[in-house]
């Protein structure tokens, strides 16, 4: 049934030259998910997030320190070896400093027409960062005029606005299936639904998204559900790694990534009369990532509530090594969650996971969550 | 045989003596009535000084640096940071100030001070979390404000507004965190005292254009602190007037750092604080290493001159301008503070790469030595792209391997024959006594 999201993830860059061949238009790279898709996709062009590839690769090293997280590494190596040569924009919201060096090494070596830097504010809890984004969005928004020649109207942004919101409505009603004690979804389905949303036309994945909730709701697989976890943490779209803990008696149930809720959890809300007032709002409001997540902790009631509402057994932490945003929560969010009555799993990813010891781990993880309801 | 005459620098011992009343001061706020609030060297400390003339801070990069020096503590402080389950990889200086917070120990003597406010600044990755762990384990109001608007060159009023903004706003928070009535005229006196003293320290920079250099950088570390510490501070601004004076005096009369100068080189970011041996390793060399970016524009603030070199900016009481309410005072601390150096490369390391060049074209310089500091994210992001900005112009440039807080990721040996071979490929030779 998700035969098509898993096709997308898998020829991303396929779908991307035919749909620049099909809309005689061009494609973005979006460094972070903070970027606000719905101002290029306003412009008539494609935003696509830039993943990696999960493969060992030594191009990198001459351009960023070892010391940098291995997923901007990866990230940049799908640059320099040109495997996205169709893409003539780059753009990247403001995130940690890991992900900023893949942007400015894309900018300064593998050919593009257009980059820009949107300095996305850190401080997401002033009161003065609503309209500070929004003034960042209009010096956006003139940039991607000068280079497309197009204007982008105030109507173009309000549909793709509700495009977007629309795409966010409906995994909303794919994840809320997942409540169910047999949900019928996998977590590996999930992450690959969310993915693929990021790398496609919303157009596109919405269709998809219509034409298989129907038969979802009905659907019963042909597994146990064993454990359910949630799994919590940096960028992670390692889709063997979820097939993997799925193999032994688990099902992911929810998680709090940037490549899964973070990423579409709050719609735009259109109550301020300014379509680049809502936008921005709604970047501001939405599931902080840890780097923005400051004076305040909101992620952590957060992360709990949907710990609560999923109705979850365990929390696996992953964390990209080197990951300095989700090192500078880690200790604390674990132990707020074991205080909350959720057992949590921590795991270092690389850019390829050694699946033989994680299994281990996570067997070894099981066990315990099951002694618990034994005992 | 020595080609040039040395002699110490005679405020020196003044220098020790601002730093240890510095860490006294705050250690002592509570007896006087006075409050302690604790952050980043690049808060806007001017911002908490108009809440009176009895308001002490300790910023945490020296003082985290001050732990890395006495290596048996600076190992203790790590291990407790990493029993309570953070990063191995995570900002040293943090690891260390933390350490001392939970042993309950001051690197200075006694306990750990109990800071009234965290009051932080955010443009790396760490600043922000750094406060906000220690507010929530020390229970104390916290405040920080985002400066990660954009490089300074791309500077426009939504962006400087977005950081003034903020100020205000902290203003607001510190009269009703600690109830106490603000005071703009004292505010006015910090922001005015804080563009003298960076201004002064990159005065004092330029100075080191002089061959033979007066200063050499490990010489300048003891020096630069003071603008971590408290640049806002009158002592510290005619404590650097003093010394640019002296400064002066010394290439005026070909008074050298290093007697036997033959080759000037700078580093990059922080230096190993356990292995500042490094430098002397130089000096047998006949190497000197004249600063850095980080040294110059850590704390210095530049501009760039109508002849195209990169000189101390203009201060607003140079340009006459009078500074006489809250929000002008706050607009030049904001603008001010954008455009320090060493803020650019957050953006782009191209902003760097241009900076380094210009130090290695104005300075004459025979090298770089780049510091690839597993302590800091920050000042090493983008550091391999200066590394390949500069080697594309034909700099003779070597990396090294450490970390400035951490002397458990400093291989010494290996460091030093890296050296070696540098020295060799710069036609240099060991001298002998």
């Amino acid at each position: 049934m998700f035969k098509q999201f898993f096709e997308w993830y898998e020829k991303r860059h396929d779908y991307a030259r035919d749909w620049i061949a099909k809309n005689n238009s061009d494609v973005v790279g979006c460094f972070c998910s903070y970027v606000p898709e719905e101002i290029i996709y306003a412009a008539g062009l494609l935003p696509v997030r830039l993943l990696g590839s999960h493969e060992p690769q030594d191009v990198t090293e001459p351009h960023i320190f070892g010391m940098f997280c291995p997923f901007c590494r990866d990230v940049l190596a799908q640059g320099l070896k040109g495997r996205c040569d169709y893409m003539k924009g780059i753009t990247i919201a403001q995130s940690c400093l890991h992900l900023r060096q893949s942007f400015t090494s894309w900018e300064n070596h593998v050919p593009v027409d257009y980059a820009y830097y949107l300095p996305m504010p850190s401080k997401v809890q002033t009161r003065h960062a609503r309209p500070y984004l929004k003034g960042e969005y209009e010096r956006y928004i003139k940039s991607l005029e000068e280079w497309t020649g197009k204007r982008i109207s105030n109507e173009a942004l309000r549909e793709s606005a509700e495009l977007h919101n629309e795409n966010r409505r409906l995994m909303h009603e794919v994840y809320d299936l997942r409540k169910d004690p047999n949900p019928s979804v996998t977590g590996s389905e999930a992450m690959v639904m969310v993915v693929s949303s990021f790398l496609v036309d919303k157009k596109d994945h919405n269709a998809e998204l219509k034409r298989i909730l129907p038969e979802l709701k009905s659907r019963t697989l042909d597994r146990e559900t064993g454990s359910r976890l949630m799994i919590v943490g940096s960028e992670n779209d390692d889709t063997k790694f979820i097939k993997m803990v799925e193999s032994v008696g688990a099902t992911i149930i929810c998680d709090d990534h940037c490549t899964g809720t973070r990423y579409f959890w709050n719609e735009t809300k259109f109550e301020n009369g300014d379509i680049l007032q809502d936008l921005a709002d709604r970047y501001i409001d939405r599931p902080a990532c840890p780097s923005k997540d400051w004076e305040e902790r909101t992620r952590f009631p957060h992360i709990l509530q949907m710990a609560k509402d999923f109705n979850i057994d365990g929390v696996i932490i992953i964390q990209q090594k080197f990951c300095d945003p989700h090192e500078n929560d880690i200790p604390i969010l674990s132990e707020y969650l074991k205080e909350n009555g959720f057992p949590t799993l921590f795991l270092e990813f690389d850019v390829t996971v050694p699946l033989g010891p994680m299994r281990v781990r996570v067997e070894a993880f099981l066990e315990m969550l099951s002694e618990e309801e034994l005992f | 045989m020595a080609e040039y005459k040395t002699e110490p620098l005679k405020c020196w011992n003044k220098a020790k003596e601002l730093r240890l009343k510095y860490y006294k001061d705050y250690q002592e706020a509570h007896k006087k009535g006075g409050i302690r609030w604790t952050g980043g060297a690049w808060a806007l400390d001017a911002v908490p000084a108009g809440l009176g003339r009895d308001v002490y801070n300790i910023t945490g990069e020296p003082y985290g640096a001050s732990i890395a020096f006495d290596k048996k503590f600076s190992l203790e402080c790590m291990e407790a940071t990493e029993a309570k389950g953070w990063a191995r990889d995570l900002c040293s200086y943090m690891r260390n100030y933390w350490g001392s917070m939970y042993l309950n120990k001051f690197a200075f003597g006694g306990e750990y001070p109990e800071p009234d406010f965290c009051y932080q600044d955010h443009i790396c990755c760490s600043h922000a979390k750094w406060y906000q762990h220690v507010a929530e384990y020390k229970k104390t109001p916290y405040f920080c404000v985002d400066v990660s608007v954009g490089p300074y060159n791309e500077l426009d009023e939504n962006r400087l507004m977005f950081v003034v903004n903020q100020l205000h706003e902290a203003i607001e928070w510190m009269e009703k965190t600690t109830g106490r009535k603000y005071q703009d005229e004292l505010l006015i006196e910090a922001v005015e005292n804080e563009c003298r003293s960076t201004s002064t320290w990159a005065e004092i920079c330029c100075l080191n254009m002089a061959k033979p250099a007066p200063l050499d950088e490990k010489t300048m570390y003891s020096l630069y602190v003071h603008g971590t510490l408290a640049k806002h501070k009158k002592e510290v601004a005619d404590f650097y007037e003093e010394l640019r004076d002296e400064v002066k005096y010394r290439v005026e009369n070909n008074i050298a750092a290093l007697p036997n100068e033959k080759c000037r080189l700078m580093s990059d970011t922080q230096p190993p604080w356990g292995f500042l041996k490094v430098f002397r390793y130089l000096e047998k060399y006949g190497a000197i290493s004249i600063g850095s970016l980080y040294t110059f524009g850590l704390i210095g603030i530049w501009e760039t001159k109508p002849d195209g070199a990169w000189g101390p900016r203009t201060t607003p009481m140079q340009k006459g301008e009078k500074i006489t309410n809250r929000d002008q005072a706050l607009r030049i601390l904001a603008d001010w503070n954008l455009s320090k150096p060493e803020w650019q490369h957050f953006y782009d390391p191209d902003l760097k790469t241009e900076m380094m060049l210009q130090i290695v074209k104005q300075w004459k310089l025979d090298g770089v030595m780049l510091h690839l500091n597993r302590g800091c994210e920050g000042l090493t992001c983008g550091i391999m792209e200066n590394r390949l900005g500069i080697a594309k112009t034909g700099t003779p440039i070597m990396t090294f391997e450490g970390n400035m807080g951490d002397e458990r990721e400093f291989d010494e040996k290996q460091v030093m024959t890296r050296i070696d071979s540098f020295m060799e490929t710069l036609g240099l030779q060991m001298m002998t006594v």
